[in-house]
């Protein structure tokens, strides 16, 4: 049995992408499959939603102003996995991505509408506190952007705020071990987080991120500003994260989605979501001839 | 009109300076090879040489005007400067920064009982601490809310765009403002507290727009990190935004204050003392306080008093006063540079 479905109305779904590719002018040639929709699919649905699902979105949109930048998302993501999110740029994944812990509620343009279900809550519900939101969801960006201060406060400021009063110490100790980067800052703890090279300055912040032991941890394409070998420290890490957390991780890079993912969400231009599940099959044997088409380097 | 190929001398304004305005350089397509240097390798650049070279010198043309600018600026300074510190060479004395202003020309030489600037200095002093103060609280406080909190809308455009306006407002309106609210509506008199308060609203817009830029200049990437891990608003502003931007608010408050510390105008219609014999000072119980709602002296108009005085000499203890001020506002300038050096990444 597949272990994927595709997203969404099916019937929507084809409409959006011939109207997409018309719009941009490519694959226009291209015929869809018109076996998308067989029944094969509906089970798999079924599956995942029987794991353990943590973050589910159900018919999200975001809208930056007039603009569309996000069509109707209907995804679950399972607990302690990793999930990559792919697509060309300007696709609306970090749009997505940002849903998930409100970051898009500091951008005064964008308007959300469905839901974004964390462990079954609406986080865009009234009485859902974004600050709480992001205590139980970590955060990792594009750029390194460790604070001005310390390597032992920049890993502390997340348990200070959130006013934890046991071993800090201990703690600090811990996500700096989480995050790979202990052996190699343990003397050097009262120096600045921003003498460290970027590949250890993006680790400092991902124990950042896992101090205050959140469920999930975002990631907004962490390692598009760093060399191969920081790279790859940053890819195995996250692999060890996954034990624990929860990882949805936007990347540009196809081969790390590859590497890394235990699923993987397909997003095309235009804010679609176009396909998600099991990333090997995605690479393998995607079902939509678009997404064939973007993994196979046609066009993205 | 013909167009050369690759754009070679193909201006069409007609200033080709071959004088038939066919914007055509006629010149160099009649001289059409290649001109060689010395007889030995041939040069392929020289063909197109001329329209270069001219264009090359009116390039260095418009350097030279923009250093003799310059000059000027730095020339008139030193020579004001230079003709200051002449003209106060041997009056700025321990006396002259210590006892009260005098009428009489003989207290202010070397053998005199002793004549100088005190009063004046200690109200200065004062006026611009209080002012330091006030600005502070309300310029960084505006400039944290326009910049972090408020949403953006026509109102906080039409706020900001006025702000920028409030800065051109000539000094002695707010002289007046200052008069007609603190000295006569509030009834606070021709004291201290009036005139910070009128320095106040004076340099108020420019440290707004200042702090504003300060904070402006801190990367979001700074903001999203502390929001990432759970950060409220106010935390953000509080660790990450303030002390981040705190260097840029220290520079541009400390260049407005030096600005404040030299104005005459609005103190001169708020009914400030031109020359004091007392400074702004009380002895409550032996501690000295400073005398808040009483009156005052500032330095400017100590030195406007001298410079009008018809003995010669005053001339010379207008000057030294001259060089007290500017030591004082050099002093408050270094400081902002030695902030800024210090933080500046």
């Amino acid at each position: 049995m597949s272990d994927s479905y595709t997203v969404g109305d099916e019937r929507e779904n084809e409409q959006d992408g011939a109207a997409a590719d018309r719009a941009d002018g490519r694959n226009v040639s291209t015929p869809d499959p018109v076996d998308e929709t067989t029944g094969e699919t509906t089970p798999s649905i079924q599956h995942i939603a029987d794991a353990d699902t943590v973050i589910e979105a159900a018919d999200l949109t975001v809208h930056y102003g007039d603009v569309e930048a996000l069509k109707p998302v209907n995804v679950r993501l399972p607990a302690q996995e990793v999930t990559a999110i792919i697509g060309p740029s300007g696709c609306g994944k970090s749009t997505f991505l940002r849903c998930i812990n409100r970051m898009n509620d500091m951008v005064d343009a964008a308007r959300v509408g469905g839901e974004l279900r964390f462990r079954g809550k609406n986080v865009y519900d009234e009485d859902v506190d974004p600050v709480a939101l992001r205590r139980k969801i970590g955060m990792v960006f594009q750029k390194p952007n460790p604070f001005p201060k310390s390597i032992y406060d920049n890993v502390a400021y997340g348990l200070e705020i959130q006013g934890y009063d046991g071993d800090m110490d201990a703690r600090v100790e811990e996500a700096l071990r989480g995050a790979a980067l202990w052996d190699e800052v343990k003397d050097q703890l009262d120096e600045s987080g921003l003498d460290l090279s970027g590949g250890q300055q993006q680790r400092l912040c991902i124990a950042r991120a896992i101090a205050p032991d959140p469920e999930v941890i975002l990631m907004d394409e962490p390692a598009s500003a760093l060399d191969p070998v920081a790279t790859a420290k940053v890819e195995d890490l996250i692999d060890e994260l996954a034990e624990e957390y929860t990882v949805v991780i936007v990347t540009h890079n196809m081969q790390q989605a590859a590497r890394i993912s235990d699923k993987t969400a397909v997003f095309l231009t235009g804010g679609q979501l176009v396909e998600f599940g099991e990333t090997n099959r995605i690479f393998e044997n995607p079902e939509n001839q678009r997404v064939e088409d973007y993994i196979t380097g046609k066009f993205g | 009109m013909t167009r050369l190929p690759f754009g070679l001398g193909g201006t069409d304004d007609g200033r080709d300076g071959d004088g038939d305005g066919d914007g055509v350089r006629t010149d160099s397509l009649r001289t059409g090879s290649v001109r060689t240097d010395g007889g030995e390798t041939p040069n392929p650049f020289a063909n197109v040489g001329d329209d270069i070279a001219r264009k090359q010198l009116l390039g260095r043309v418009f350097v030279g005007i923009c250093g003799a600018s310059t000059l000027v600026g730095i020339v008139a300074l030193f020579v004001l400067l230079g003709d200051v510190l002449y003209e106060a060479w041997g009056w700025v004395t321990l006396d002259f920064l210590t006892y009260p202003p005098s009428r009489f020309i003989e207290n202010y030489y070397p053998d005199g009982r002793g004549a100088g600037i005190y009063p004046a200095l200690v109200g200065s002093i004062l006026l611009i601490a209080l002012t330091a103060v006030f600005t502070m609280f309300l310029g960084v406080g505006a400039a944290i809310y326009l910049e972090e909190y408020a949403p953006e809308s026509r109102l906080k455009s039409f706020i900001e765009a006025n702000i920028a306006n409030l800065a051109g407002v000539p000094s002695i309106v707010y002289g007046l403002l200052g008069l007609a609210v603190f000295v006569r509506f509030v009834g606070l008199g021709e004291s201290l507290l009036a005139g910070a308060l009128t320095l106040t609203l004076l340099i108020l817009p420019i440290v707004i727009v200042s702090a504003q830029e300060a904070l402006r200049a801190v990367p979001d990437s700074q903001r999203h990190a502390a929001y990432g891990v759970g950060a409220t608003d106010w935390e953000v502003v509080r660790d990450v935004v303030l002390p981040a931007a705190l260097p840029g608010i220290m520079t541009g408050t400390i260049l407005s204050l030096s600005r404040a510390i030299g104005e005459t105008a609005p103190l001169i219609m708020i009914g400030a003392a031109t020359s004091m014999f007392r400074a702004p000072i009380e002895d409550v119980s032996g501690i000295p306080v400073p005398d808040l709602f009483g009156p005052f002296a500032a330095m400017p108009m100590q030195i406007f008093d001298w410079a009008r005085l018809p003995e010669g000499d005053f001339q010379h203890v207008a000057a030294a006063g001259i060089v007290v001020l500017l030591t004082i506002l050099l002093l408050m300038n270094a400081t902002a540079i030695l902030i800024r050096n210090k933080y500046e990444k």
